[in-house]
């Protein structure tokens, strides 16, 4: 492993450690509301997106580990945990990938 | 800028997965093309890299959120093509495992994000750069430049692609079935968020990844054929 490669990791370790910054934006982001919003604006929940939106459930919705919670910490710890383990997962589908794709053996 | 499932009807979410198919596989072509195998571990972190980032949420006055995704500095450094490759893997990953994005929505999540920001990233730090020095302060003025423009023109196209759903589906009873907001709402929502605050911070980012690079890594910033070249250059002598 290389020194570049060292760093980068090193990097995104300690961005990883501060993910939980992100949990201050309490707000919504645009075009990402939920029915609620709908039903309070326009006093209605549009059909197509009600039965699109159940459509997957996700094993860590919103960046979180079911279960923990709604505190502080729980947030926390389910923000790090979603930005490690999305983070190991991309890396090593991308390994996977590279290897496959990507045929020179050279170094 | 995660389009979520319900937002977009069959129409533009079906034509969007057939935009991308063929560039996902032409992408997968250029990676296999282009790149060096001693290249695949930095394309492999540049998608943690766009993951990680994208969870800072940045709230902004009227109490929006949104953030950056660090994709032109991927399409800078690794190639638009490549950087088409790290993005979609991450934004599949987000939609399935984290439900950050519609599992409808990738084929749009993965053009506005995967693929505007890394082409517009590069070919504007590209143009901007000219034949000046890598290590000259045009290139950092190119890329934070770049950064700028890469999110803020992916946010039109997300908003464009909200925004035309009243069009294709108008409302039945008064009730729209997908996106109810038209252009008019959309497109100045999207780019105003974007161009007064999310892209300037993909701009800082895009901007300070690439000072890193300049200063440690000049190497990987050369253009990708002459470096490929002289890797071959290397391997012959």
């Amino acid at each position: 492993m290389d020194n570049t490669t060292k760093i980068i990791i090193a990097a995104l370790v300690v961005l990883a450690i501060f993910t939980p910054l992100g949990l201050i934006a309490s707000g919504e982001t645009f075009g990402e509301w939920d029915g609620s919003y709908f039903e309070e604006k326009l006093g209605y929940i549009p059909s197509g997106f009600d039965s699109l939106s159940s459509l997957w459930g996700a094993p860590m919705p919103d960046y979180g580990i079911p279960g923990l919670g709604d505190t502080t910490v729980g947030s926390a710890a389910g923000y790090i945990a979603s930005a490690i383990v999305g983070g190991i997962i991309g890396v090593g589908a991308l390994l996977v990938l590279g290897k496959v794709l990507v045929k020179d053996s050279s170094n | 800028m995660h389009i979520p499932d319900g937002y977009l009807g069959p129409i533009t979410y079906i034509a969007m997965f057939i935009i991308m198919i063929p560039i996902w596989l032409y992408a997968g072509y250029r990676v296999r093309k282009d790149l060096r195998s001693r290249q695949v571990p930095l394309l492999a972190l540049s998608a943690a890299f766009t993951f990680v980032i994208m969870m800072f949420n940045v709230p902004i006055p009227g109490g929006s959120t949104g953030h950056a995704v660090g994709g032109a500095i991927i399409g800078i450094i690794l190639g638009p093509w490549a950087a088409i490759v790290s993005i979609s893997v991450a934004l599949i990953i987000q939609a399935f495992v984290f439900g950050d994005g519609g599992i409808t929505a990738i084929g749009a999540n993965c053009f506005n994000m995967g693929v505007v920001i890394p082409f517009i990233g590069y070919y504007a730090y590209k143009l901007i750069s000219g034949n000046s020095d890598i290590k000259s302060v045009r290139r950092i003025a190119a890329a934070v430049i770049a950064g700028y423009l890469s999110l803020s023109i992916a946010a039109g196209f997300a908003g464009f692609e909200f925004g035309i759903q009243p069009y294709l589906y108008p409302a039945v009873n008064g009730q729209f079935p997908y996106m109810p907001y038209d252009l008019s709402v959309t497109l100045p929502a999207m780019l105003g968020e974007h161009m007064l605050f999310f892209s300037i911070l993909e701009a800082l980012i895009t901007g300070l990844v690439f000072i890193y690079f300049q200063r440690n890594e000049p190497s990987l910033l050369e253009d990708k054929k002459a470096v490929s070249r002289k890797i071959e250059n290397k391997a012959t002598a």
